[in-house]
């Protein structure tokens, strides 16, 4: 695979975005390169504008691999569509053979043409025959539509707004605050989401009146009417209910073997992120088997032994003989690149564990890597978080709710929190053991992690609870699920939660995209190609996880590939430290001065968002080292990184935007 | 009786509700009404013991004991009147 064998045209690591005037007014030329100029981190090394009557697209590239008919935006042959494309399509040279076959003639050999061309054979059904990661936008000039679509599972991001006579689309929400026309305010209902779920559900954003296009859908603009519809669901029917565990396993290694060759197909050198778990030790094994060159490996080590897997990460180094990096967090290094964190996530998080990754795509880029693959999505598809054995265990206990023996299973949850398991049993029990509260019995699994969540909550000031107050989140999350979400086993509940909003939400964005991408770094996840989601899906639960053991089906399949120690392993779930990252470990405890300062009862105030008299309290609980549980960390996490939101967003989005600029300048926009 | 209570009022604002929810009556239980989470308890057990020069003994760490303004003012009274005596001196029971 890779140079030696052919040449790969897939466009790279993007940034798009572009305004249509609803009016056809001319678009004022400097708007879209004001736009695309603020992605640059995402395609440092080139751009292009596409400028005609009532529409500008723009486009940020990152290397130059077809300079001769690979530019973007790119068109079609009499020049009547227009493309701006962000991702990859892996399947692209398949793609590209058929249509040859049926006569069609290619100008390039890139990716973006053969996406280009499916939509003048296939309209907005093109989507249907590609295998990849990708958000893009066609601009039909006959018929004055502006198709956008996004990949399956919200790998790629794309933003949307309306202002006064515009819609606006970007693959960062921070290139729409480009146009002053749009307004930048918090969205309180948004706020009040993400302080349950952890993140918002789509389409909403944290901010009021930007949308996210969901994963799966596709948005087209016509005739001043903005369509939204998916061309692709999940769907957890167990249609293959009669395959046993041995076919499974045999057609599951068969599709991460091909949906990884196809993620190697790249002209630059790929490389694989190692967490020490066995997801990401399966995807470099396979890259291994399928590449000649010695592979790079990237991990993040931790200074705090409680969040350290290095130990697990070198036994799978020597194992698959890699080349291996690590980046090596303290408390501090957290701290100090936190705000650029949130600059990148463009939302509060209530979690640090995105500020590692954001380090380590730097180490990977300054390594020579922009293409890495990693093992995100396993966990979802077949059935690795241990909210899904807490939901199995609970349900057990339900049967026999006055058993003693039964609830000790419990114990066998989160044995990598430590406070947590030092909490006496009747506690534990009591805290898992949450019904439904007259809630739909359907997020059962969840309800004990969105309580919790929810007592953040009480930091809001009274401007904010007034203006949520009444209002029920679950309700709104129930009236988005697919209808027969109701007729699903609660294991498959379970798993289509954490796909269908956690996933794209958090861990492909916060965690994912965004962090990688502000280094020009392209993350690819064979775990996520389609036909292994599909197959998961249609995959009963106990082939899943078999009595307490999580993705059965995916030891069994790979037990060849990986070190002994690692099938027998359990998940150790991807964490870093919270409150310490700011408020340190030792016996004085100084903040970085920025933490000093949004955190202040002045700024807190003068914000209107949290409760100063509350923060104080949690400060200085922080300060003394008394933020141990899940819930103050939390707490602490989503008000600093909601008062960065408001910082960089809100009061100095000018300031910030001149320095992303100057940081990326020397690009030339043509 | 009335300073015990004042005290362990005081932690669980400043703590658990962070000066917030007032109306936080003597019976209303924490894990209920979601005061505390469930490490919220370690922090608890760690203030009583700090305090009031107590040991809390496993069997003594039950709701029964622990899980309201009522419960932990009786807990912490009957344990420093039983000075001398075994902690299992507190009624252990399971919620």
């Amino acid at each position: 695979m890779g140079r030696a064998c052919q040449r790969h045209f897939l466009t790279d690591m993007c940034g798009i975005a572009g305004i249509l005037n609803l009016d056809g007014a001319t678009v004022d030329p400097a708007l879209p390169r004001r736009m695309i100029r603020l992605v640059r981190h995402r395609g440092p090394d080139d751009s292009g504008v596409h400028l005609e009557q009532g529409i500008g697209l723009a486009h940020a590239r990152l290397s130059v691999i077809d300079p001769a008919g690979g530019g973007q935006p790119m068109s079609n042959d009499d020049g009547s569509l227009w493309i701006t494309f962000n991702g990859e399509i892996f399947n692209y040279l398949e793609l590209r053979e058929e249509l040859i076959r049926k006569g069609h003639r290619f100008r390039t050999r890139s990716d973006t043409e053969v996406v280009l061309r499916l939509y003048e054979v296939y309209g907005e059904e093109c989507v249907q025959y590609c295998n990849g990661q990708w958000a893009f936008a066609i601009w039909d000039s006959r018929n004055r539509k502006l198709f956008l679509s996004r990949d399956r599972l919200g790998i790629v991001p794309l933003f949307y707004t309306m202002s006064s006579r515009s819609f606006l689309f970007a693959s960062e929400i921070k290139s729409i605050f480009a146009d002053s026309a749009v307004r930048r305010e918090l969205d309180m209902v948004a706020l009040d989401e993400l302080f349950t779920f952890w993140t918002m559900l789509p389409p909403r954003t944290i901010f009021k009146g930007v949308r996210e296009l969901p994963p799966g859908h596709s948005l087209s603009v016509e005739n001043n009417d903005i369509r939204v519809r998916p061309y692709w669901r999940l769907d957890y029917r167990a249609g293959m209910q009669t395959t046993s565990a041995e076919e499974y396993g045999e057609r599951l290694g068969e599709l991460l073997w091909d949906a990884t060759r196809i993620r190697l197909r790249s002209d630059v050198p790929v490389g694989s992120y190692l967490s020490g778990g066995l997801d990401s030790a399966v995807v470099t094994a396979l890259m291994k088997r399928l590449t000649n060159a010695r592979l790079k490996t990237f991990s993040i080590a931790f200074e705090d032994p409680d969040f350290d897997e290095s130990p697990f990460q070198k036994k799978v180094v020597d194992y698959l003989e890699t080349e291996h990096h690590e980046v090596r967090c303290s408390y501090q290094d957290i701290g100090r690149v936190f705000p650029e964190v949130i600059w990148h996530t463009e939302k509060p998080i209530l979690r640090t564990a995105p500020a590692p990754l954001y380090l380590l795509s730097s180490l990977a880029r300054d390594c020579g890597h922009k293409v890495i693959l990693a093992g995100e999505g396993a966990d979802e598809m077949l059935g690795g978080y241990d909210i899904f054995k807490e939901a199995k265990i609970r349900q057990f206990c339900d049967v026999f709710p006055d058993s003693k023996m039964r609830p000790l299973l419990l114990k066998r949850l989160y044995p990598y929190l430590r406070t947590l398991q030092s909490v006496p049993d009747s506690y534990r029990r009591a805290f898992f053991h949450k019904k439904s509260n007259g809630h739909s019995p359907a997020f059962v699994s969840h309800l004990p992690r969105w309580e919790l969540t929810g007592r953040i909550k009480l930091f809001f000031s009274q401007a904010v609870k007034a203006e949520i107050n009444g209002r029920q989140v679950y309700r709104d999350l129930e009236q988005i699920l697919p209808e027969n979400y109701f007729e699903w086993d609660g294991f498959s509940q379970a798993q289509y939660l954490e796909t269908f909003y956690l996933l794209p939400g958090y861990i492909l964005s916060s965690q994912g995209d965004r962090m990688s991408m502000a280094h020009s770094v392209e993350g690819r996840f064979p775990f996520l190609d389609h036909r292994v989601v599909e197959l998961a899906t249609a995959m009963p639960p106990r082939f899943k996880m078999k009595a307490l053991q999580e993705k059965y089906i995916l030891r069994r399949a790979t037990a060849e590939l990986v070190p002994p120690h690692l099938i027998n392993r359990s998940k150790y779930p991807y964490r870093a430290p919270d409150a310490k990252s700011f408020f340190g470990d030792g016996p004085r405890r100084f903040a970085d001065e920025y933490v000093e300062e949004l955190l202040s009862p002045n700024r807190i105030q003068a914000d209107g968002i949290f409760n100063p008299v509350a923060v104080q309290k949690l400060v200085d609980k922080a300060r003394t080292g008394h933020v141990v549980g899940a819930r103050d960390n939390m707490a602490l996490v989503g008000i600093l990184s909601t008062q960065l939101v408001i910082e960089k967003f809100l009061r100095n989005f000018d300031r910030e935007s001149r320095h992303e600029t100057d940081r990326t300048a020397n690009t030339s926009i043509h | 009786m009335k300073l015990i209570e004042q005290q362990i009022r005081q932690f669980i604002d400043d703590n658990f509700l962070f000066g917030q929810e007032e109306d936080l009556r003597g019976d209303d239980s924490f894990m209920e009404k979601g005061t505390i989470d469930s490490t919220g308890v370690l922090e608890l057990v760690t203030f009583l013991e700090e305090k009031y020069h107590i040991k809390i003994a496993d069997e003594d760490l039950v709701p029964y004991n622990l899980d309201s303004i009522d419960s932990l003012v009786r807990f912490v009274t009957d344990k420093l009147n039983s000075n001398g005596k075994e902690p299992g001196h507190c009624k252990s029971k399971t919620s």
